[in-house]
């Protein structure tokens, strides 16, 4: 479904704040593949993330989407086959705007004319009472007015509503409280099974990468360090985790918000 | 002040009020929804005034108004241009385009800066001869005006909630949002400032029509005018439905021309009218502002005077 081949990107090159950002990077996700991405600070997470999207062009490589070639797809164009939510829950919706029309943005068919239709509000509105946060009543209401978690779980479904080739999930619940966290959790592995879409997700919690999804990758400098599925992965524990980092990196796991966890 | 002229006075501010409120309704459009405040509107007021002249002038009374309507949008393409493809800083693409308008409009006047259409059949001649003779024979200004603005209010409440609106208003309210979505950014900004233009266009080219005269300075001042109404209009209705807060926008265009008149008549002389207009804008958004922070420096006030 994504294949992503030997892409490199560095951040203002020749001057003194150059980054290598990601190295010679390669992924190939199979359909239906459910990934979980781990990794310290600065690790290129986020990096591959902006570039499978198309916020930037990598410096060479190919990335293919569903065998199609998106390497210098714009943006808004690629936008239409992924899916993705970011750590800020402000970031995925507009706040000025009411629910319906937040959804219709998001969802709405027919073209660019059209207005929202008496069964397309209806059709919200059934999604809307499947997530169980009592936003199907609300439609009318501005979306500045909810909270983080309620946000969040709107863009979820907003980002899902068709369902998407590939949804990328950045850390999508890090800014949320426990129980907020658990809930849009929980949506996010039922949306996911329900429509089978490709899925890779940036998480600083190491139960959550080994226990969401089929499969669990390590990153660290701008490369893949771990790539494990099936048996293996089902025997990792938390410390094994730990453990093949420091193999592979040759030092310990740090990222702020794990240690926030502890 | 005579009952009689108190009424001229109001009809002469809601002609003037209804005319501008299309200006108005053109940065509700550009600077509430896309959040781009578009400093070419003076000189695309003057454009549609020249341009609407001009085709009227030789002989075309409704084709002057549709021409005026597309010398708009052309003015508002090239501004979104500017800054979506050519990485012009949004204000900075307005003020170029301004300035260079300038030169355009008196162009299009045939290098005069003073046109006359005391014989000239316009739209408003044209609702004159329809009313001759009946009870609203001294309200023919009124009645374009007023199918102008309906037109106009019906449009854009229609306009907003189609996908391409909402798309618009996205655009404005949250960039992030929009930027990793499947809308383009630079075509959202692309409509709706040309459709924000031809507006604007429109109300320069009637106001020159009903004055039967367009002079280079026409459009002067225009930008804070409307917005002046626009605050305002956001005072009197700030929430609710997009209709309810266009109609708020016109309210606040005629709101700032019975004001406006109001001074004339207290004998001020015109030149002062650019100064009283700034002071608009300045209160309009300096109220709102205090009003916020009034808890705040009560309690500071307070806490000097040796309370809590």
């Amino acid at each position: 479904m994504l294949q992503v081949e030997n892409i490199s990107k560095t951040f203002n090159p020749g001057t003194v704040n150059e980054k290598v950002a990601i190295q010679d990077l390669s992924l190939h996700l199979k359909k239906g593949d459910f990934a979980t991405i781990i990794g310290s600070n600065g690790a290129g997470k986020s990096t591959l993330f902006n570039a499978v999207c198309g916020d930037f062009l990598t410096d060479n490589g190919v990335i293919r989407l569903d065998g199609k070639d998106i390497t210098f797809l714009p943006q808004h164009l690629r936008a239409r086959r992924i899916g993705r939510l970011y750590q800020d829950p402000m970031r995925g919706s507009a706040p000025g705007m009411t629910i319906l029309e937040n959804l219709a943005l998001a969802g709405g068919k027919g073209g660019w004319l059209s207005v929202i239709t008496r069964g397309e509000k209806k059709a919200f509105q059934e999604q809307l009472s499947r997530l169980n946060i009592g936003l199907e009543d609300r439609l009318n209401h501005p979306v500045g007015l909810l909270s983080g978690g309620q946000r969040q779980a709107l863009t979820l479904l907003m980002a899902t509503i068709n369902p998407p080739k590939l949804l990328l999930l950045d850390e999508h619940t890090a800014a949320l409280d426990p129980a907020t966290a658990e809930k849009v959790l929980k949506l996010t592995r039922e949306i996911v099974e329900e429509h089978k879409i490709t899925t890779l997700m940036i998480t600083h919690n190491m139960q959550d990468a080994l226990d969401m999804g089929n499969r669990t990758l390590m990153m660290d400098n701008g490369h893949i360090i771990l790539d494990v599925e099936g048996e293996e992965r089902k025997n990792l524990t938390v410390e094994d985790l730990m453990e093949q980092f420091k193999a592979g990196a040759g030092k310990a796991l740090v990222n702020d918000r794990m240690l926030l966890q502890k | 002040m005579s009952f009689a002229m108190a009424l001229t006075l109001v009809q002469t501010a809601l002609e003037l009020g209804l005319i501008c409120s299309l200006t108005v309704l053109a940065l509700f459009l550009s600077y509430s929804m896309l959040n781009v405040c578009d400093l070419s509107t003076d000189g695309c007021f003057t454009l549609g005034a020249a341009v609407g002249a001009v085709v009227a002038i030789s002989g075309h009374p409704i084709l002057s108004i549709v021409a005026a309507m597309c010398a708009g949008v052309l003015s508002g393409f090239i501004t979104a241009i500017l800054q979506t493809k050519m990485g012009v800083e949004s204000l900075l693409a307005g003020i170029i385009v301004n300035t260079a308008l300038y030169s355009v409009n008196i162009a299009i006047m045939g290098g005069s800066s003073l046109l006359n259409m005391n014989k000239t059949e316009t739209v408003f001649t044209m609702v004159k001869g329809l009313v001759a003779g009946t009870a609203l024979e001294s309200y023919f200004i009124l009645i374009v005006a007023l199918v102008a603005v309906a037109v106009i209010v019906i449009f854009l409440n229609f306009f907003l909630k189609t996908r391409l609106g909402l798309a618009i208003r996205a655009t404005g309210n949250n960039p992030d949002m929009v930027k990793s979505s499947s809308i383009n950014p630079a075509f959202t900004t692309i409509i709706g400032l040309c459709v924000a233009n031809s507006f604007t266009a429109l109300s320069g080219a009637l106001l020159s029509q009903s004055q039967k005269s367009v002079d280079i300075n026409i459009g002067q001042g225009m930008v804070t005018i409307a917005l002046a109404s626009l605050l305002i209009g956001g005072t009197v209705i700030n929430h609710g439905s997009i209709l309810k807060r266009a109609i708020g926008v016109v309210l606040g265009s005629f709101i700032f021309r019975l004001v406006y008149t109001i001074a004339l008549r207290f004998n001020m002389p015109a030149f002062m009218l650019k100064l009283v207009s700034s002071v608009i804008v300045i209160l309009a958004i300096f109220i709102p502002y205090l009003k916020n922070n009034w808890p705040t420096i009560q309690r500071r006030l307070n806490y000097k005077k040796g309370g809590r």
